[in-house]
């Protein structure tokens, strides 16, 4: 589904945030993503959504070399990739209603069948009570959970999130977290990066590592296995 | 529960389904524009103030220049011709002449003005009276004074009719009195073009204040637009909202410069009237009609859309998400 084949990623100014990184995500599969803050997590993740284009290498998503899309097939490449971001990135000036709908929107669904698959979205999440409500009069807890039924509504075969438990308590983050695993078991694509190693840890799934642009083997990071 | 299949879901979506939803994204986006009006009062007065101005002052110009072609172009049917008969020509050959002409084809109307009354006016009118009286004849020649009927009147037929007149024994000079029209044309004429370089240049600011308020706008919705990127929203999605935005804006400057013209066409109504009543005309103002209000709104669209295009083109792209 996600096929990385060493990808290094350059910045202006020599820094590097990626370097020969190569690894694959099968159909299917939930991988975490976990290093220190700096070690290319972001990056990486950015190359998926092709909001940054790799300085070498080649990264295939979903049967699609990203390396073939043009700048203005970009929207409809995104489609296929729902993102979750640590900041939410709610717009603030509208209900959450129309946060969630904002994808189906996008994408030209048409109108009348909007409100029910917002509801849907939103009972998958547990707020279809705050439907009416300004992103603002909710927990942290809840806006994330609004990113995530924002990510999810249009239905895209991968699902992506940067540290999207990075503000949340431990109780919460173990919430967000087992809601990425229920989409998985429903067949999406489930690539997570976090720093959390506890959590991790707990929820058992598979990880790779990231050092400073290089990935860490599987035998030096450990077992990638954490919970098996 | 969603599933993972938005392919085949697009895909058996029929072409009416999506063109439905496209509209229906129109035209929600073309009412937000005009709520979107209403969020910042003061500042969208203040823009549609000066689109309204901007638009009025032409306008109104023109309405002007139309009102005084039209009152001239009246004046061309009323063109005279004045025969200067010779001093020679006895009262008598004078009366007998005027009936010759006013049999003439293309004559509806001759007035006779006598030598004694020609000078009984100019005595009355210069006050030369002593002077004049020392003359010992009288200087002044009689004059037919001839109106043609509405067919003669063109400027070829007047011109012909003239001609015909001046190859008479009795006549000094011909007069027609259609010069000055012609001179008071042409300026009307220079007028108009001016008027028109004018609201080009209004045009083009009209053009720029649209196109700087829609930056602010996009300026301030940076975040929106970050983010409907990364959820996939094309280009046009995101264009779309400003273009409304800016026709909107077009269309109510429109709208305020029709109803500054009728207020100063309302103002100028009363002294108009009071000056044509001196001359005797039943002549008022026109208005600027129901093509020239739509050309005024249809100005303002085209103006407001395409401001806010220079704008969106040029600042729209260099917003991406990091």
């Amino acid at each position: 589904m996600i096929q990385f084949s060493e990808v290094s990623k350059r910045y202006h100014g020599g820094n590097e945030a990626l370097a020969n990184v190569s690894f694959s995500v099968e159909h299917g599969e939930m991988v975490f993503l976990t290093g220190p803050s700096g070690a290319g997590k972001s990056t990486l993740l950015k190359l998926l959504a092709l909001i940054e284009r790799p300085s070498r290498g080649q990264i295939i998503v979903n049967g699609q070399n990203l390396a073939g899309i043009r700048r203005r097939r970009i929207p409809h490449y995104r489609r296929q990739v729902g993102v979750v971001f640590q900041d939410h990135k709610l717009l603030h000036d509208r209900p959450v209603f129309d946060n969630v709908a904002l994808p189906l929107t996008i994408s030209g669904v048409p109108y009348n069948e909007i409100p029910r698959r917002v509801g849907a979205a939103l009972e998958l999440v547990g707020l279809l009570h705050k439907e009416r409500a300004l992103p603002v009069q909710l927990s942290t807890g809840e806006q994330q959970r609004v990113g995530i039924a924002r990510a999810v509504i249009s239905r895209p075969p991968i699902l992506i999130a940067d540290e999207p438990t990075g503000n949340l308590d431990p109780e919460l983050s173990y919430e967000v977290m087992h809601l990425f695993q229920r989409l998985n078991q429903v067949g999406i694509t489930v690539l997570v990066a976090s720093h959390d190693h506890n959590l991790i840890r707990r929820l058992g799934e598979r990880f790779i590592s990231l050092r400073a642009g290089h990935l860490v083997p599987p035998e030096l990071s450990g077992d990638t296995h954490a919970g098996a | 529960m969603p599933a993972r299949d938005s392919g085949a879901q697009l895909n058996r979506r029929t072409l009416g389904q999506r063109l439905r939803a496209y509209l229906h994204h129109h035209r929600l986006t073309l009412l937000r524009g005009f709520t979107q009006l209403g969020q910042h009062p003061l500042a969208t007065f203040m823009t549609v103030a000066v689109i309204g101005i901007a638009l009025a002052l032409p306008a109104g110009a023109l309405v002007l220049v139309n009102n005084a072609r039209g009152l001239s172009a009246g004046w061309q049917g009323t063109a005279r011709l004045s025969l200067f008969l010779k001093t020679s020509v006895s009262d008598a050959a004078v009366q007998q002449l005027a009936e010759q002409v006013r049999a003439h084809a293309g004559v509806a109307s001759v007035q006779v003005i006598s030598a004694q009354q020609s000078l009984a006016d100019f005595q009355q009118r210069s006050g030369f009276n002593d002077t004049l009286s020392l003359l010992g004849n009288n200087p002044l020649p009689a004059v037919l004074v001839i109106q043609p009927t509405p067919e003669a009147s063109t400027p070829a037929a007047a011109r012909a009719l003239a001609q015909s007149f001046a190859a008479l024994p009795q006549v000094d000079q011909v007069r027609m009195d259609v010069q000055w029209l012609k001179r008071l044309q042409a300026i009307l004429a220079l007028l108009h073009r001016g008027v028109l370089s004018v609201a080009v240049l209004l045009a083009i600011a009209v053009v720029l204040i649209v196109g700087n308020t829609i930056r602010l706008e996009i300026e301030n919705r940076r975040a929106e637009i970050e983010v409907s990127k990364l959820l996939g929203a094309t280009d046009r999605f995101i264009r779309r909202p400003f273009l409304y935005h800016g026709a909107w804006y077009g269309v109510t400057g429109g709208v305020l410069a029709w109803i500054l013209v009728l207020i100063g066409l309302a103002l100028m109504g009363g002294p108009v009237g009071r000056l044509a009543s001196l001359y005797s005309s039943h002549f008022s103002l026109s208005g600027l009609g129901v093509d020239g209000v739509l050309d005024l709104l249809v100005s303002g669209i085209v103006l407001g859309w395409l401001g806010s295009w220079l704008a969106v083109a040029r600042h729209l792209r260099a917003i991406e998400p990091t």
